[in-house]
């Protein structure tokens, strides 16, 4: 019997990431949605990319684990939990699961004292959710400049797989290599986590300024900049600065803040463009998580008595009400600091 | 809150292994010795092999093992150490010597053997515990029947109270906590118990727990360095000791070490040892264990499970156990190291309180005969993962699903795998876990909050001065207004109550009532026996105290839960 590989979620990065791992193994690719899952089988399409042949699709969240013994986990960071939870009766500790989300969960304490404060105990990348609703030890993530839409034309690429266990990065490795695919191993699995949930604030700025107008010499101050930021919150939630200048980290931040096939980037370019927020997401087809990070990240930096300038700036332009011009104006007013100061 | 009473049961235990003593696995061990000794030193040398692979590599690590044991022969010497210790470091030096000019290949081979297993088996020889069960009667009668008589003596009144038996030393030592479940567990399976360590005292208390629960002796790792001193060497002998010497630190140690303790709990002996490693010295409760000895844990239980071990009868339980003492005879002294050190295990001297035998006896007649209750928190079984497990040996996840322990050692649920890397970040997380229910189980005294209280309040009122700078302070600038003491201690223990109303620690019966009578009672009982005292009232009436060092160790106490806040 070969072996066969379980992936939980059909979006466009679901779907690359099923077809790259078919390329060695068989795969179960589970569909939620019935309706998705009819059209996956009439047409052997899923979010516009055609299935390759050992690609079976199912609508059972419950076969996978029975089936397979790794998982990967693909989908948005609001349905994470959920969907983890109605899977954990079904692990064993025997299981592996690499995900490929790249978002927060924030959990806050149902019963809230009068002396709570939000910390980061009440974070949790999904790595972690994972270990905290299942009996899943061995967990990693695969992160890195993965734009799903350049994936499925099979242009090469790279990844990161993250993992304390080095018998989770081998079998990633092993499972997704491939001529035209890349992958690297690193054992800072929260760093690597926050680089790929971190860049996406900084891939939604990126679109903004794109969207105004403003040109490469800005988006080279802003990449830079948010490198900086990116680092220091990293930092500050547990992770480890060498993973930030890694494939992960720079490697990403340049491919989502210049790609107009990136989901932040292109959603903060509407909003450079003069859209509002709404308007943006109701013209989106698949989740932005950056939008829910920047909300999740603000929220932990007060608690936290951290100064994210960027972020907090976006999320002035995206839930006050200041507009991108306005932002862009102010970011520019402020006080230049050191250049570099984690190194 | 309850009202004050007494929350430890005093009773007879039953012997968990209604044979006797015969039916012990320690027993076993101890008959069998230099038999076991041989097959922990074949292992270990199997092991020590695996990790050097050519024959340069092993000549290598002999020659940094021969070094590194001449400095600490040179620099760190012990009354235990053997006399001929030199000469045969020596002899070894030789014979490398006369390797390293032979021509002939299997002859080569054949003399480094042997010089491998010389070592290995004079390392094995050191380890293993000499268990007797004569001894161990004796001891376990001293201790019960001496102690009563002393604590009898002083507490009821008149000389022939001397042999009463009101009062027992389970009125002194509390036991409390999850007693029934390691019991049964201990008729079960084979029980690894992993108490904190605040005093040498701890390595005969813990001895005297397990005897009085009707469990078999344990086998203990502990610090060669308690052998020097005669009264210890007798007692941890006698109570299956097996030695741990902090000094030696290469690998041909570490790895017979290693393998003596797994193929112990292999063989279904109890097991304890100290997972901080030394005894806290900051006085906080350990945060960071040594993984040494804890991975031995793991290794042992897939190892089972690879013989096919699958019943819970054979499984590994893992309980972790507080003590929790209102004094703590060494702590001026430890927390002395502790500030000088910060952290850095070195070389130097150890300048303990219990450097001679009469001392200790002076400190146990001042105990027994005086206030100063101790407390036992038996904390809830876990696997080899940090699972917590039922009464059957039966591992439940969070949701109260049962699950396989087993699983966790194979990749498809069927074929165990042995792979280092992974049993060494098992290890890392039971070692979380471990510090997790530590904090869980902890009890609070009332003199813990007292100069919990106290020192946060030093610490405000000079904001400006770190640490180091504050503790030069002299005493006499330092009081609080008893008032103002009050009212931050009752906030204090108004969160420390939801804390344990929420399950998140334990508390003493001593720690409801009166606010008064609380702090009353915890200013008699923090460091009561210290030549100065941590927390006193002065005349005034106000808080101060006569040794700031002191008071900051026993602080620490309750440091990392988050309390500073609520001052």
């Amino acid at each position: 019997m070969s072996e066969i590989v379980g992936v939980i979620g059909a979006g466009s990065f679901g779907t690359a990431v099923s077809n790259i791992l078919a390329k060695n193994v068989k795969v179960l690719l589970y569909a939620r949605n019935p309706e998705t899952f009819a059209d996956i089988i009439k047409t052997r399409v899923s979010s516009g990319q055609k299935l390759a042949d050992n690609v079976e699709v199912t609508n059972n969240l419950e076969e996978l684990p029975k089936r397979c013994n790794v998982l990967f986990p693909v989908v948005p960071s609001s349905g994470f939990r959920d969907m983890i939870r109605e899977l954990a009766p079904h692990l064993h500790p025997y299981h592996m699961m690499i995900h490929g989300t790249k978002g927060l969960h924030l959990q806050l304490p149902e019963k809230r004292n009068q002396d709570f404060v939000l910390n980061k105990d009440c974070l949790f990348t999904m790595s972690e959710l994972i270990r905290k609703e299942t009996v899943v030890v061995r967990v990693g993530c695969m992160a890195g400049p993965n734009l799903a839409s350049e994936l499925s034309l099979g242009h090469p690429a790279a990844t990161v797989i993250a993992s304390p266990f080095t018998e989770v990065v081998a079998k990633g490795k092993s499972l997704l290599r491939s001529d035209t695919f890349q992958v690297y191993g690193n054992s800072d699995l929260r760093g690597v986590e926050l680089c790929g949930v971190l860049k996406n604030i900084i891939a939604i700025g990126s679109g903004i300024l794109s969207g105004l107008g403003l040109g490469e010499n800005s988006r080279g101050l802003l990449v830079s900049r948010g490198l900086v930021e990116m680092i220091y919150l990293g930092k500050a939630l547990g992770g480890e600065i060498s993973s930030f200048v890694g494939l992960a980290g720079i490697g990403d931040l340049v491919a989502t803040t210049t790609s107009t096939n990136s989901r932040n980037y292109t959603l903060g370019h509407k909003i450079g463009q003069g859209a509002t927020l709404e308007q943006a997401l109701s013209e989106m087809e698949e989740t932005a998580e950056g939008v829910n990070t920047i909300k999740i990240v603000k929220q932990l930096a007060e608690s936290q008595g951290l100064k994210p300038l960027i972020t907090d700036t976006l999320h002035k332009i995206l839930f006050e009400d200041m507009t991108a011009e306005q932002g862009v104006s102010y970011l520019m007013r402020y006080q230049g600091n050191i250049d570099i100061n984690f190194l | 809150m309850r009202p004050i009473s007494k929350d430890y049961t005093k009773q007879k235990y039953e012997q968990v292994l209604p044979g006797g003593i015969n039916e012990w696995p320690v027993v076993e061990l101890s008959r069998n010795r230099s038999e076991f000794i041989r097959e922990v030193a074949e292992e270990s040398i199997k092991r020590i092999k695996a990790n050097n692979k050519s024959r340069d590599a092993l000549i290598e690590e002999i020659e940094t093992t021969l070094f590194r044991e001449k400095l600490r022969i040179k620099r760190n010497p012990w009354a235990v150490d053997p006399p001929d210790e030199s000469a045969f470091l020596n002899s070894v030096k030789d014979r490398l010597l006369e390797i390293s000019k032979s021509e002939n290949e299997a002859e080569k081979n054949e003399k480094l053997d042997q010089i491998l297993e010389e070592i290995v088996i004079r390392y094995a020889d050191e380890i293993a515990g000499n268990f007797k069960k004569s001894r161990y009667r004796m001891a376990r009668s001293i201790v019960t029947f001496g102690f009563a008589r002393l604590l009898n003596a002083s507490r009821a009144r008149g000389f022939w109270s001397i042999f009463s038996t009101q009062y027992t030393l389970q009125d002194k030592i509390h036991i409390t906590g999850e007693v029934e479940q390691l019991r049964t567990l201990a008729k079960k399976g084979t029980i690894i118990m992993v108490p904190t360590h605040f005093s040498n005292l701890d390595s005969i208390l813990i001895g005297w727990v397990i005897s009085t629960l009707g469990l078999p002796a344990f086998i203990y790792g502990a610090g060669l360095n308690l052998f020097n001193i005669k009264i210890f060497a007798y007692f941890m002998n006698s109570l299956g000791a097996y030695k741990v010497d902090r000094r030696k630190k290469n690998m041909l140690y570490l790895e017979t070490l290693k393998t003596y303790s797994s193929l112990a709990i292999q063989r279904g002996c109890h097991s304890l040892f100290f997972p901080g490693g030394t005894r806290s010295r900051s006085g906080q409760i350990e945060k960071r264990l040594k993984l040494g000895l804890l991975s031995t844990a793991i290794e042992a239980q897939r190892i089972n499970y690879q013989k096919g071990k699958r019943d819970s009868l054979e499984k590994i339980f893992v309980v972790p156990v507080t003590l929790n003492y209102n004094f703590v005879l060494e702590a001026p002294s430890l927390i002395r190291q502790y500030l000088k050190l910060q952290g850095q295990e070195r070389y130097y001297v150890e300048n303990d309180e219990y450097s001679t035998s009469y001392k200790i006896s002076a400190f146990l007649l001042k105990f027994f005969t005086k206030g100063s209750d101790i407390s036992v928190s038996i904390g809830k079984a876990m696997d080899v993962l940090g699972n917590y497990v039922d009464e059957q040996g039966q591992s439940y996840d969070k949701n109260g699903r049962v699950i396989d322990t087993q699983e966790y050692f194979t990749v498809d649920g069927k074929i165990i795998s042995s792979n280092q890397q992974r049993e060494d970040e098992y290890t890392r997380m039971l070692s979380e876990r471990i510090v997790e229910e530590y904090h869980r189980i902890n009890k609070i005294f009332a003199s813990h909050l007292v100069a919990f209280t106290a020192f946060v309040t030093f610490q405000r009122q000079f904001k400006k001065l770190d640490l180091y700078n504050l503790l030069r302070l002299p005493e006499e600038d330092l009081s609080i207004p008893y008032e103002q003491f009050r009212a931050s201690f009752e906030s204090v223990l108004a969160k420390v109550h939801r804390m344990y109303n929420a399950g998140e620690i334990g508390v003493s019966p001593y720690l409801t009532g009166e606010v008064d009578k609380i702090i009353e009672h915890g200013l008699k009982n923090v460091g009561m026996y210290h030549s100065k005292r941590p927390l006193i009232k002065n005349k005034k009436g106000d808080i101060t105290t006569q040794d700031l060092n002191v008071l900051y160790y026993y602080h620490n106490r309750l440091a990392g839960y988050n309390l500073e806040k609520y001052v």
